[in-house]
């Protein structure tokens, strides 16, 4: 019997992409989609080179003098201590509910599942300013600490439920029947399938941390962000924010570096074949009930408190908050109205700037156009406050008739969700399969025709769904704009900022509620159209994701 | 070596029931086939058997221990039964050593007990230990999950389709060294498929589940010879179905009188007269046979080294499909002499 099995290949698991032989990536791109292809990666270099420029044009004896200070350590200690707990917390908490609501009967467990990713849309700074206004006390690390964490532990419920759901039911029930018990279960056989989902969105999540801004500075916790702004604020275009910029950004690639390997790496996926049970789901018995309540107290603190807090306020006269103001209704609308034209711009940009890239990575894969892929995630890695500050630098030295001007706040946009956008724009020119097309010519139509009939209904939806996803991160963006927007113009996030800093709560709330319910809105309807893949990417936007 | 006992098991999904009181007795080192169409029921019996559902009436014995009934429900991890799943489900973050030794004390997976015997037992060589599941082929990693089920020394193994996602020459293969893996670790087996040449080939017995009702539990040959209903027939192998009558525990048809399966208890009456294909045997025009019929060749699909006729009778309009080597095949059209061996089965109308 050993012949027959020596013979038998040993088939490699296939890694990265198959070559579609039908694909044209042996003919040679065309130009002019390599040149626009090239314009959005290399627009999210340039901040990072101007800040590494400016950074650069200290000598070194002044760099040193300016980082070897014990405001710098203290940064550092405070932004690494953040990073890293509210990052353990929530793979524990976005592991644990992923696990609850996917593996066991808990009662209402759909809606749990809801509920769970429904603080993606909440901003940070809006939660903070909830909590702040409860107690001052919240303020400093414990505040940051409950802020940060039922901000961004839906980061990693996301993908770690869709692991759960991906896992094969086979393994856990093999692990049963030689012995395992629930747990061992878990930690012996689901734990590490989830590694891959679990590492990534934890670097994610680390990386959102790093980069928090606006809810660090409501809370009066100092990290390098909440630093570099005051740098800002009291130098405008001093070097100084630009040296504690590059630490940041060094501490974001390192983390970026660590995503992208582990992304790299992850070959725990099944090769999928066939029909699919659902997975057993575990008898709480007992439990069923202290769990759900257990759902109940997190939903408290990860919705209840924001949502309960802007309710109250609203209800509120602008002199019960600790600094008493009023609510003026034009101002409402007008801000109202540069969000939604701010966002709806911005989502148009860079939808049409992911476009190039993406068509080029569907359809001439290779080297070339994975590299421009994996520059443009590099954004991922550089916080909106540096990328708005560089851009401020940019505009005083060589653009100042586009300084105060909305161009370059859309640039920024475009810049920060360039990612975001071409994870989904991708994913839609894929649906539309170049065979598709080929069977459309083929049928007697024209390139015109052949976009109108075949292309556009099969990859509209998701074009559709990355537009929508790049509105609400802008809608709900705080660093750029309040660097970069034009004098004069307020967004509804510049002015819960605004009025929050002044300890105006109920000023704020309008606000607050307003951009909370367009955020919501805007999510639902996405979460409805495109489905739970589209939330999915947006939680982790792989850089080479398939 | 373990005996299995299951009586009037249920189960029923959202209120559909899928299993309808199922009994069955499996003896100490035996094979039993579990055979049935898709949606039968059979991966459900499986998996309640192994505890991965809860049955909702009935029992189920092992040597006699009670692992499920009224009030119990013996969890999977306690029942001791070995499991392969279908398509093996290989852990894949675990190297082959690993995922074998997986189900042992934390102390002998460090000493990787019995590992060696185990890659032998099931036919791999030692050295695809350290391996990863996904450099083995289909057929290997089968194996693999066979000994991974095998390692705790269970009494009892269940296969849930092991072989079905495998291709046509690696089945046969992998299939007779799973067969030979078992007997030598003297496990009682359990193999679900719905391959009806894989049940019979490797089953000591066959039990046929048939919407949810074990319809008939034979050793292979006396399932293929004597299926209690024509449809079981058509579904065991390929039939010849024919109208006729039972006469003197013989039955009249037009392929003429011919003896019945177990004869004597059958009453006389109308019946449908069932035969296999190759029972008809396909003779030259000229050949001189007593009692064999003429008749004309309608179709002729040929398959290498056989080929699959359609003959009308001359007498009768009735067709019936016969096989015949490969070499043999007749051209279209042509004048054959029809002779039938064997009994053949009846079913009263």
């Amino acid at each position: 019997m050993s012949e027959a099995i020596t013979t038998a290949p040993a088939t490699q698991a296939p890694t990265g992409r198959a070559p579609n032989p039908g694909a044209r990536s042996r003919r040679s791109t065309p130009r002019a989609l390599l040149a626009a292809a090239l314009a959005g990666p290399l627009l999210v270099l340039l901040p990072l080179a101007l800040t590494f420029r400016r950074a650069l044009s200290f000598g070194f004896a002044d760099a040193a003098d300016l980082l070897f200070r014990p405001l710098v350590g203290e940064l550092l200690v405070n932004t690494l201590t953040i990073t890293v707990s509210a990052t353990l917390a929530a793979a524990v908490l976005g592991t644990a509910v992923a696990w609850f609501v996917e593996r066991t009967d808990v009662p209402g467990r759909r809606v749990f599942a809801l509920l769970a990713a429904a603080p993606l849309a909440m901003p940070a700074f809006v939660t903070s300013y909830a909590w702040v206004s409860l107690s001052l006390d919240l303020q400093d690390f414990c505040g940051a600490f409950i802020v940060i964490t039922s901000a961004y532990f839906p980061l990693v419920y996301l993908p770690v439920a869709a692991a759960l759901r991906g896992l094969d039911p086979a393994l856990e029930e093999t692990a049963r029947s030689l012995g395992c018990n629930r747990w061992s279960t878990f930690a012996r056989v689901v734990l590490p399938q989830l590694r891959p989902a679990l590492l990534g969105s934890m670097l994610l999540v680390a990386l959102g941390v790093l980069s928090e801004f606006g809810a660090f500075q409501l809370l009066r916790f100092r990290t390098f962000t909440t630093e570099i702004y005051a740098e800002y604020r009291t130098s405008f275009d001093g070097g100084g924010a630009s040296l504690l910029a590059c630490v940041l950004i060094v501490l974001c690639l390192v983390c970026l570096a660590f995503e992208f390997r582990v992304r790299g790496r992850a070959r725990y996926e099944r090769v999928d074949r066939g029909t699919r049970r659902a997975a057993v789901r575990h008898a709480l018995g007992r439990w069923r009930w202290p769990v759900a309540a257990g759902f109940v107290a997190l939903n408290a603190a990860t919705l209840g408190v924001p949502l309960g807090m802007i309710g109250y306020w609203l209800t509120q006269p602008g002199a019960a908050a600790i600094t008493p103001a009023d609510v003026s209704p034009e101002l409402l609308f007008s801000t109202t109205f540069a969000s939604l034209r701010l966002g709806l711009a911005a989502a148009v940009v860079t939808t049409l700037l992911a476009l190039p890239l993406a068509y080029l990575l569907v359809r001439y894969p290779g080297r070339l156009a994975t590299l421009l892929e994996r520059t443009t995630f590099v954004a991922q890695g550089v916080p909106g406050l540096v990328i708005a500050l560089a851009i401020v630098s940019l505009a005083v030295r060589a653009l100042m008739p586009l300084y105060q001007g909305t161009t370059l706040l859309i640039v920024a946009y475009a810049i920060l969700f360039l990612p975001l956008a071409l994870v989904s724009v991708r994913a839609a020119l894929l649906q539309a399969q170049q065979r598709l097309e080929e069977t459309a010519r083929a049928l007697g139509l024209g390139w015109f025709e052949t976009l109108r009939r075949v292309v556009l209904p099969l990859a509209g939806p998701g074009l559709g769904a990355a537009a929508a996803m790049v509105f609400i991160a802008v809608v709900t963006e705080l660093n750029a704009t309040l660097l970069l927007s034009p004098i004069g113009t307020h967004t509804l996030a510049t002015q819960v900022w605004t009025d929050t800093s002044t300890l105006a709560f109920a000023a704020a709330a309008p606000y607050a509620a307003l951009l909370t319910a367009l955020s919501l809105a805007a999510s639902g309807l996405l979460f409805t159209f495109a489905g739970k893949s589209a939330l999915a990417a947006h939680s982790a936007a792989p850089p080479d994701g398939s | 070596m373990s005996t299995l006992r299951i009586s009037s098991l249920q189960k029923s999904f959202d209120g559909n029931p899928v299993l309808h009181g199922i009994d069955l007795s499996v003896k100490a080192g035996s094979l039993v086939a579990l055979l049935g169409p898709s949606g039968s029921g059979k991966t459900t019996l499986l998996r309640v058997l192994c505890g991965f559902e809860r049955a909702d009436a009935g029992t189920i014995e092992i040597d006699g221990r009670r692992v499920a009934g009224p009030e119990l429900h013996l969890a999977a991890e306690r029942r001791r039964i070995g499991y392969v799943p279908q398509e093996g489900a290989l852990f894949p973050h675990l190297t082959v050593a690993e995922n074998i030794v997986f189900g042992l004390p934390r102390a002998q997976r460090r000493a990787r007990h019995r590992l060696a015997e185990l890659l032998e037992l099931v036919g791999l060589p030692e050295s695809y230990a350290m391996r990863a599941p996904q450099q083995l082929s289909g057929g290997q990693q089968q194996r693999v999950a066979l000994a991974r089920a095998l390692a705790p020394s269970p009494g009892l193994v269940m296969l849930d389709e092991p072989f079905s996602s495998l291709d046509a020459a690696l089945r046969v293969e992998t299939r007779e060294a799973v067969a030979r893996a078992l007997a030598a670790a003297g496990a009682t087996a359990v193999l679900v498929t719905h391959d009806q040449a894989e049940a019979l080939s490797l089953g000591d017995e066959v039990a046929v589940l048939w919407g949810g009702r074990l319809l008939q539990t034979a050793a292979p040959q006396a399932l293929y010879q004597r299926p209690v209903t024509a449809a079981l027939a058509a579904f065991i192998g390929e039939s010849v179905l024919l109208p006729g009558h039972v006469v003197d525990a013989r039955a009249q048809c037009v392929l003429g009188t011919l003896p019945v399966v177990d004869g004597a208890h059958h009453p006389d009456g109308p019946v449908d007269v069932m035969l296999r294909p190759e029972q008809i045997e396909v003779l030259p025009e000229a050949a001189p046979r007593e009692g064999a019929l003429d008749a004309l060749v309608r179709d002729i699909t040929f398959q290498g080294q056989d080929a699959a006729l359609t003959l009308q009778l001359i007498d009768s309009e009735t067709t019936v499909r016969a096989r015949v080597p490969g070499y043999r095949t007749p051209r279209h059209g042509e004048r054959v002499r029809l002779a039938v061996g064997g009994a053949v089965s009846v079913y009263p109308r």
